[in-house]
Formats: C-alpha cells, sequence, structure tokens
C-alpha cells in the first residue's frame, strides 16, 4: 500500500488536489481516505459521494491533529487494508505549525494557495521543509511574477522541495505528481515513524513547578535573551 | 535559443477535437488571439506558459523547438522560456515594489545591476500615477499593478515568448507598450479585443467554442486600414488625457476625417 499525506492550511485546495488525484487513479488502484481535523469536517462524506470509495474521519478534539494522526494511524492503516487500499490518502489539517504530519516512507504533500501570502512558506516551518513535494494551487488567481515570487520563496525555506503549480479545480499540469505518485514505494508498516521531532512533552509550569529563572526549568526552549538553552531539545 | 514553438490540437468546449493539424509560430512573429468572451483565448496562452502536455483542460500539447520541454524548462522559473502578463490587476504578496522584483530577479537568476530601478522606469512609462519603491505591491492601483507587472516581464521576466492578456483595457499608455515589444526579435501573443493590436500583429488567431477556429496572416489592405485606426486611437487618447486633466472637449477635437 503506497501512503500520502496531504497537509496545509485550511482553503489552500487540499480536498480539491485530493480529488485530482483520485480522479486520476480511481481505475488504477483502490483508494481509501483519511481525513484528520479539529472540529469539523465534511470532506469524507464528499469523496465517497463523489467517488465511492472507503472514507474516515476522526476529530482530534483535545489532542493536536498531528499527535492525533500519530495516536490513530497505526488503526488506520489496519482499515484501509482491510479495504484493501492500494493507495491510503490522509489528509491533516495543520493547525500550530510546529509540527509537520509527515511519515519516513509514503509521499508528504504540503498544499499552499497562491494567494496565502508571501510569507506563508516561512511561517509554516515543518510542515513545509519536511515535505517532498510543494504543489502551489489557485495559480489562475495571480501574475506569473507573483507565482515566481512565492516558489522563491518556497524553495528559500527547502531547496529540495519538488515544486507543481497548478489550478486544483481543473487540475492543470499535475501528471508529473501523478508520476510520483506511481512511482512512490509501498510502506512498511512496522517500521513507520515521524520525519519531524516531535515538541516537548512536559511544561514544568503546567505541572507546578513555581521557582523563577530558567535554571530552574526544563521543556523551557528560550532564555530571555532569546538563546536556546544548550541542553534542551532545539525543534527542527 | 528559441527558433519555435508549436501547439497541437486539444479539445473544444464540446470535446470536439480542434481542426487544425499544428501552429507553428517563430522567433520574431507577434501574434493576436481573438473572439468573443469566453471562447478560450486565456486558455490558448495560459497552455502556451504551463507548457502543457495534455495535461490542461484543453489537452493541447506544445513543444519548443520541436521537442517536448524538460521538466525543469516547466517547472523552474530560471529556465523557463516564458513571460506571461495575465489580467491580475491586483498582487497578493506583502512586499515593497523593490522587494518584489529582487526576489522576482533571484527566482529567475537575473543578477543585473540596478535592475529593479530599471524595471521602475520603464514601468512608470506605462502609466501616469509614478510607482515608487517603497509602495506595497498590494497598495498599487490595477493601472500601476499592471504597468509594473509588463515591466517586470520585459526586464526579468525578459524571456524569448512573452504572452500578454488584454493589456488595452488595463488604463495604461498602450502605444508605448506595443512600441517597445515589437522591436524584438521574441515571439510575442496578445490576446486581445483591440481592433488596432489585432491589425498589427502578423498572425491572428480566430477562437470560437474554445477552440481555434481560424488563422488569418496580415496582409497589405488591412496594414493600411491599420494605420488609420491608429490615427483615430491616438485622436482617442488625446481625448482622453484631456478628459483626465479635466478639460472640455470642443468640437474641434472630436472631428475625425479619414485618409
Amino acid at each position: 500500500m503506497k501512503l500520502l499525506i496531504i497537509a496545509g492550511p485550511p482553503s489552500a485546495g487540499k480536498t480539491c488536489l485530493t480529488k485530482q488525484i483520485v480522479r486520476r487513479f480511481q481505475n488504477e488502484m483502490k483508494i481509501a481516505y483519511l481525513k484528520i481535523d479539529v472540529v469539523k469536517a465534511y470532506e469524507d462524506i464528499e469523496l465517497s459521494k463523489e467517488f465511492n470509495i472507503p472514507t474516515k474521519k476522526i476529530y482530534s478534539g483535545d489532542l493536536c491533529p498531528d499527535h492525533a494522526g500519530v495516536m490513530v494511524l497505526e488503526d488506520a492503516l489496519d482499515w484501509a487494508q482491510s479495504h484493501r487500499a492500494d493507495l491510503f490518502i490522509v489528509e491533516s489539517a495543520g493547525l500550530c505549525l510546529r509540527c509537520s504530519p509527515y511519515l519516513n516512507q509514503g509521499l508528504g504533500i504540503i498544499v499552499l494557495s497562491s494567494i496565502s501570502g508571501i510569507h506563508a512558506p516561512e511561517k509554516m516551518g515543518a510542515m513545509v521543509s519536511l515535505a517532498d513535494i510543494a504543489v502551489v494551487t489557485k495559480i489562475d488567481l495571480v501574475s506569473q511574477a507573483e507565482r515566481e515570487v512565492l516558489i522563491q520563496k518556497i524553495k528559500e525555506v527547502h531547496r529540495k522541495v519538488m515544486l507543481f503549480e497548478t489550478n486544483a479545480l481543473q487540475g492543470t499540469s499535475l501528471n508529473r505528481l501523478y508520476d510520483q505518485i506511481t512511482n512512490s514505494p509501498p510502506i512498511d508498516k512496522d517500521t513507520l515513524a515521524l520525519r519531524g521531532n516531535p515538541p516537548l512533552g512536559t511544561c514544568t509550569i503546567c505541572v507546578g513547578k513555581k521557582e523563577v529563572g530558567w535554571k530552574h526549568h526544563f521543556g523551557v526552549i528560550r532564555k530571555l535573551d532569546g538563546h536556546t538553552a544548550e541542553y534542551l531539545y532545539r525543534g527542527e | 535559443m528559441i527558433k519555435e514553438i508549436t501547439i497541437s490540437p486539444g479539445e473544444d468546449k464540446s470535446r470536439d477535437k480542434e481542426n487544425f493539424d499544428f501552429i507553428t509560430f517563430r522567433a520574431g512573429e507577434t501574434i493576436s488571439i481573438v473572439g468573443p468572451t469566453g471562447s478560450g483565448k486565456t486558455a490558448f496562452i495560459t497552455d502556451i506558459e504551463l507548457m502543457a502536455q495534455g495535461d490542461t483542460s484543453t489537452k493541447r500539447v506544445v513543444t519548443i523547438n520541436g521537442k517536448p520541454p524538460t521538466d525543469e524548462t516547466r517547472y523552474d522559473p530560471s529556465l523557463k522560456p516564458i513571460a506571461m502578463i495575465t489580467q491580475n490587476t491586483k498582487c497578493f504578496a506583502d512586499l515593497s515594489v523593490e522587494e518584489f522584483l529582487l526576489i522576482h530577479a533571484r527566482a529567475r537568476k537575473i543578477t543585473e545591476k540596478h535592475l529593479a530601478v530599471k524595471t521602475m522606469e520603464l514601468a512608470n512609462k506605462f502609466t501616469g500615477e509614478k510607482i515608487k519603491k517603497d509602495n506595497r505591491v498590494t497598495v498599487l492601483s490595477g493601472g500601476q499593478t499592471r504597468s509594473l507587472l509588463i515591466a517586470d516581464a520585459l526586464m526579468i521576466g525578459a524571456a524569448p515568448i512573452i504572452l500578454l492578456d488584454e493589456i488595452e483595457n488595463a488604463g495604461i499608455f498602450k502605444q508605448e507598450v506595443i512600441e517597445i515589444i515589437r522591436n524584438t526579435s521574441k515571439i510575442i501573443i496578445f490576446v486581445t479585443h483591440d481592433p488596432v493590436i489585432a491589425l498589427l500583429t502578423k498572425k491572428r488567431l480566430i477562437m470560437e467554442n474554445g477552440a481555434v477556429k481560424k488563422i488569418i496572416v496580415q496582409n497589405e489592405a488591412e496594414t493600411g486600414a491599420a494605420k488609420n485606426l491608429i490615427e483615430i486611437d491616438k485622436r482617442m487618447g488625446v481625448i482622453r488625457d484631456n478628459l483626465r486633466a479635466g478639460y472640455e472637449i470642443t468640437k474641434d477635437l472630436l472631428n475625425v476625417s479619414f485618409a
């Protein structure tokens, strides 16, 4: 089974891109789809209605969506396998932008809209810098020059990312993305791991340590002067 | 070196195959694309811009010098031989004019000195209200944005193929743009509703229902007629400038006689 993890901010065009991918591969492969969201999602119903493929959604609730993804993914893979899926697409809402949902196997795709703002690629951190592929959507809404300015900004965050531009509503010029999916090797479920480093799990303030000053605390990444404490994990 | 670009037929809006074998444009040629709104003019030049390989809604295939473009040519702006000026009159990037131009120059790997200043100077030839380098691109007017993007395409895009989508309705100095663009060895394609532009180009493609319906090569009679039209157009320009400047229009000014 191939695995595709699609991430990106709300309204970037993730589902639109997903639909193009499903449309392209539905006669070649059995496809299953999982949507991870926080509050509300309809995409599972939409996709199952339109393409008649097995879909599922999970609300992360009090967990962050990437955390929820890690927790449920093993079961989700079993579920997709029980439907004999050849391609499993996981679509995730990116929220705090600290982490990225990509795994050490399969393809990680970040979807960015042409009109999402020029600083978005830098602000989105690991979601961009750890992706295999960046898809820039809504290219019909901006000038060629502005598209190229955004591409340059993405490349400055992640030099090696494969970049595709598309009008996802029409699915223009996605052949090379489809080739990447076709050539993506099957995953090995037992060795799956997160691609990026997770954030610190403990906050000393939260567990009740009252002493003032960074030396009394761990899990505090920055000191007042902005330096990173040496003994602490620094993030990606 | 781009010698020619060839377009193989795709499908019209009813999914019927277009009625031509292939269309080739050669270096130094000017082409206009005409037809009613919704007839597929913008889609045609967008296919060229994306160097479509049967993977756009029209299913057309574009080759350059007889060969399909490499992936690098298609996806790396610094290798892209095509600059397109779209109908967008808005920039969303929160950058100053200078920053915008410099980042775009980096994307196109152009290192020429004073490039941003030169580009701005050119843009200011096309527009009435001057653009300044620390203006935010987000607050430029529609005409200023298009002037900047045209200058950007010429100076920073600096590509052998230039595509212009309806430059006439940008509220900019059309004659100036046409003059600068015409004196080149590039392939220049205008999508236009303007008869002057249409008659001044060497080839004219007529679009209908998403397909190329007809190709007309420029003839002498039309070129003669175009000269008259340019005169009328200049007179229109004078009247427009007078109106904009707050003058009243005299009978004398409106009097037109054909050659």
